[in-house]
């Protein structure tokens, strides 16, 4: 008999019985909860990620490359690590941004280079979280997952009609498990930067992950 | 093999429990520290429930979904099987933690690797896999800052979900400045961390395996979902080729929806954060044409005596933990002795009621005895274990012998003495007597001079209980005679 | 868990458990409690047969010695009266336990599920079923609270020992930090991990003492004799009483029965 075998032998040798799925009540608590009204959600989330010590910029949809150009030299970054095939990687190389760094190949190849050589990158998103200030990042062939954990500054693209109420509203609206697995190999939640307590419960920033968070809230009509 | 759920490689007496104990009980230091830190972590966790009636209902809803995942157990275990292998991942299973170690150092060896970065897992902690890869010449270095602190100084982490909250900012400056080459003290708390970032970050880029805990398996989707602040666990599963997850058998969810309700109060019940920095939803290795994540994935599912606490109903509550921490925080016995007294991996409460199912009741049955069952633990538990009593449970099952039908835990009536049975039958005896317990009262009031001065532990720090000269039936009567 | 307390009238009758420890060690609690219930007017009875609920044996994992002695209990209330309790300890062992000890016998579940529903720790009748409303007397007095870890968790006490101090006027309730932590009895607990529960004992002492109240009162004998007997094993004089007996000597007798 193999450990497989055994522990599926010892668990249904106990007497259970199914109880009744809880999928009607949790969509029953998450609707009794009070909600934000729609056109607060972008502040809701602005207002609590910055206080997970994120910086936040709102800006019109067509201006955030300016704003960006503002960030890189406010904060001195030469190196900005950027995803080419994505639309806003398309934007940043017309827009001309000195310094950009494209993940074209895998990171076996230049994995001593990310770890020490980029000072920031730049990622989109697939939306954010109200109640808790969370950004939805969604990495995939385009946008690989180390941009968002590895350069010491993250700096990240929100759409501000993408912001919904809770984890709960983004998983169900956005189908995210629906028809079937359409899950990222790595789908993330992100809250601010890196941080740990661990040490006389004293909050610090940058443990492994990004010491800086810098969101651009995309706002106005899309162009 | 099947029979041998114990591990005991930190086997820990009662009498030993009781010395560590004093021990920490003796040092106003100690004390003082972790009345801080738990005060501190009982107010940040009640800060995040102002609503005592939403906080009741989130807990009821959180309940419903642990028991119900438990109540399917088998079922989602194959699912989540399933999904995992469809998705790219291999799932082992190991009923032993010898045979989890097995499986992990196997896939170190295929690998020719000897160095694996760990990111937070209790349930490592557990089988002692740091233990079993260095036996093996594998380095297997902890990332977590408060872990990595913890296995510089050669311990044990002292809480599940703070390792190092038993160490002051001066402690850490002095390992650090004493096992760190390069660094000079400092008492600086982001020094500190920048020192452990700037160390562990080398190994992220060298490491080839990365290992990593799970805080819930969904089966449906075939997903890990892995909750951090650090980043630590991210690098662990995405930067080397290879990632393997270990986790205990119960932590397997059916949907990823049924997550989002214990995620968020996994978190406010742990640390007072209404979100953690990072929730790291894993859904099998690199894919083609993806560019960084490991090429290589596992999941190893670890019984290690879950089975015999699934096995019955009440005892089966126990698997409904979701590891917060929050029974410790506010337990007034793990205030006052830290988490190293217990001897086990999990301490407080929550490892009162688990490590009898991984040890053995022998070398655990003191740890369901030493509770005054105030509640305070069921009172904050986020899935609503009723901790209290599965403690008195496992204080039956400590002192007798298994009931007819049942199968005896391992250790079953370890903690019998002859003493304790003789003094309960004597008790029920007794007590179930009016007549007999009449002459008792009517005794020990009269003869009240003849109380012992000395009472077993009672008169250490008290004066001795004294029987009053009358007793409430006398005062009564004598009032009825003078009516 | 809030007890439902519409269908509950004020009775004539009512049955007393005094519990052992009140008993034999801290019996003038006892009779001030059951003095308090005669001033409201109500007739209190003593079954002759009652002993002790059960509880260290039942918390130490002894369920069949429990068994034994809580059915004798089970027994001793035949009409419809309420029970009272003046313990919030034996009155949740009653209330919530004994249900579950008796589980595995339908006539002595039924038994005490009824039981259950009629038991009320000796503060809760006071508020919540005779809804008393007392004044002080005397001089004002400092005093502070503990309330046993079943009390507050099982019973409620904490919140109608409160109400019941706060109608008097002339008390003033001082809060200790760490209210809510147990003060480390835990009946053969005591015992059986000395040092833990001296640290408890020790330090709930010093916090009750250190608001600055006269005295310190509870509704559980159990506290009450670890919390004293740790001062006085300190030669400290700062003493605790029960709460009942405090409120016999310092609420005004007008309504009492001569």
């Amino acid at each position: 008999m193999s450990a497989r075998d055994n522990i599926f032998r010892k668990l249904r040798a106990a007497s259970t019985t199914t109880l009744p799925a809880p999928d009607a009540a949790i969509s029953a608590h998450y609707a009794s909860l009070p909600r934000t009204a729609k056109d607060q959600l972008a502040q809701e989330f602005a207002e609590k990620i910055t206080a997970w010590h994120a910086e936040v910029h709102a800006v019109p949809r067509g201006a955030w490359l300016d704003k960006l150009k503002e960030v890189l030299a406010a904060k001195g970054i030469a190196t900005l690590l950027y995803a080419p095939a994505t639309a806003h990687g398309q934007a940043l190389e017309a827009a001309g941004i000195a310094g950009l760094k494209p993940y074209d190949r895998p990171i076996d190849e230049w994995k001593q280079e990310l770890f020490e050589n980029v000072d920031a990158a730049i990622t989109g998103t697939r939306g954010a979280i109200a109640e808790t200030g969370t950004m939805i990042v969604w990495p995939d062939a385009t946008e690989p997952r180390l941009m968002s954990l590895v350069p010491p500054i993250h700096i990240a693209l929100v759409d501000a009609d993408a912001v919904v109420p809770t984890l709960y509203d983004a998983i169900t609206q956005q189908k995210w498990t629906a028809g079937g697995n359409t899950l990222p190999t790595n789908a993330l939640l992100v809250t601010g930067p890196s941080k740990t307590a661990d040490i006389q419960q004293t909050l610090a920033y940058g443990a492994h992950g990004p010491k800086e968070l810098v969101v651009l809230l995309l706002t106005g009509e899309a162009q | 093999m099947s029979n041998n759920t114990t591990h005991t490689l930190q086997f820990v007496p009662g009498t030993e429990f009781k010395r560590r104990a004093a021990e920490v009980v003796a040092n106003p230091f100690l004390r003082k520290s972790f009345r801080g830190a738990m005060d501190f972590l009982m107010m940040k966790r009640a800060a995040q429930f102002p609503d005592p009636e939403l906080l009741e209902r989130q807990r009821d809803l959180a309940e419903h979904i642990r028991r119900y995942s438990l109540s399917k157990l088998p079922q989602l275990l194959e699912q989540l099987e399933a999904n995992l292998t469809r998705n790219g991942v291999t799932v082992h299973w190991a009923e032993t933690p010898d045979e989890a170690n097995a499986i992990i150092l196997d896939i170190c060896r295929r690998h020719d690797t000897k160095l694996m970065v760990k990111g937070k897992s209790m349930v490592s902690e557990e089988v002692e896999l740091n233990h079993a890869m260095h036996a093996a010449g594998i380095d297997a270095l902890e990332s977590d800052m408060g872990e990595y602190i913890v296995q510089l100084a050669d311990e044990k982490p002292s809480h599940i979900i703070m390792p190092a909250i038993h160490k002051t900012k001066q402690q850490i400056a002095e390992l650090f400045a004493a096992k760190v080459p390069g660094v000079s003290y400092t008492e600086d708390v982001d020094a500190l961390i920048q020192i452990g970032r700037d160390v562990l970050r080398k190994k992220f880029m060298e490491a080839e395996v990365g290992l990593s805990g799970v805080n819930f398996a969904v089966a449906e989707t075939g997903t890990l979902c892995l909750v951090e602040n650090e980043g630590n666990g991210r690098m662990c599963t995405t930067v080397p080729n290879v990632h393997i997850a270990i986790t205990g058998i119960e932590k397997v969810v059916e949907k990823l929806e049924h997550v989002v309700p214990l995620y968020g109060l996994l978190t406010r019940s742990a640390t007072g954060q209404a979100i953690t920095t990072y929730f790291n939803v894993i859904t099998g290795p690199r894919r083609e044409g993806e560019k960084d994540g490991p090429k290589e994935m596992h999941l190893v599912l670890v019984d290690n005596g879950r089975t015999q606490a699934f096995a019955d109903e009440q005892l089966r509550q126990t698997l409904q933990c979701i590891r917060c921490g929050a029974c410790m925080n506010h337990c007034p016995v793990y205030t006052r002795i830290g988490g190293h007294a217990y001897g086990t991996t999990y301490p407080g409460p929550i490892g009162k009621i688990v490590s009898p199912h991984m040890m053995g009741l022998a070398a655990t049955h003191v740890l369901p005895g030493a509770s005054t069952l105030c509640g305070a633990c069921g009172e904050v538990c986020p899935v609503k274990i009723p901790i209290p009593d599965l403690l008195i449970r496992l204080r039956e099952e400590a002192t007798h012998d298994a009931k007819p039908g049942h199968a005896p835990l391992v250790g079953q009536g370890a903690g019998k003495t002859a003493f304790a049975s003789f003094a309960f039958k004597g008790f029920a005896f007794l007590y179930s007597r009016p007549a007999l317990y009449r002459l008792f009262t009517w005794t020990a009031t009269r003869f009240r001079f003849l109380t012992p001065a000395k009472q077993a532990g009672w008169t250490d720090t008290r004066t001795p209980l004294t029987p009053a000269a009358k007793s409430l039936r006398d005062l009564l009567a004598e009032r009825q005679n003078r009516r | 868990m809030e007890r439902d307390y519409s269908a509950v009238r004020r009775p004539d009758d009512v049955y007393f458990f005094a519990t052992c420890l009140v008993d034999l060690f801290c019996p003038e609690a006892g009779m001030d409690a059951i003095q308090l219930l005669e001033r409201e007017g109500i007739r209190v009875h003593f079954p002759e047969d009652q002993t002790c609920c059960g509880q260290p044996a039942y918390t130490s994992g002894y369920a069949d010695e429990a068994r034994a002695v809580a059915k004798v209990q089970l027994g001793l209330f035949p009409n419809d009266w309420p029970v009272i309790v003046p313990s919030g300890s034996c009155g949740g062992m009653i209330r919530h336990h004994y249900p579950k000890l008796f589980a595995g016998d339908a006539a002595l579940k039924a038994k005490a599920d009824a039981l259950s529903e009629r038991v009320f720790e000796l503060t809760e009748f006071f508020v919540k079923v005779l809804k008393v409303n007392w004044k002080g007397s005397g001089a004002t007095k400092k005093v502070a609270l503990h309330t046993s870890c079943s009390a507050r968790r099982e019973m409620g006490t904490h919140l109608h020992a409160r109400e019941l101090l706060g109608q008097l006027g002339n008390v003033e309730l001082l809060n200790h930090s760490h209210e809510s932590e147990c003060c480390g009895f835990g009946g053969t607990f005591a015992v059986r991990q000395p040092d833990i529960s001296a640290a408890m004992a020790g330090d709930k002492a010093d916090a009750l003492k250190e608001t600055g109240a006269e005295q310190f009162l509870s509704a559980d004998g159990g506290c009450l004799m670890n919390i004293d007997g740790t001062l006085a094993k300190r030669r400290d004089s700062f003493r605790g009483q029960h709460l009942a007996s405090f409120l016999w000597h310092n609420t005004e007798r007008q309504g009492e029965k001569a």
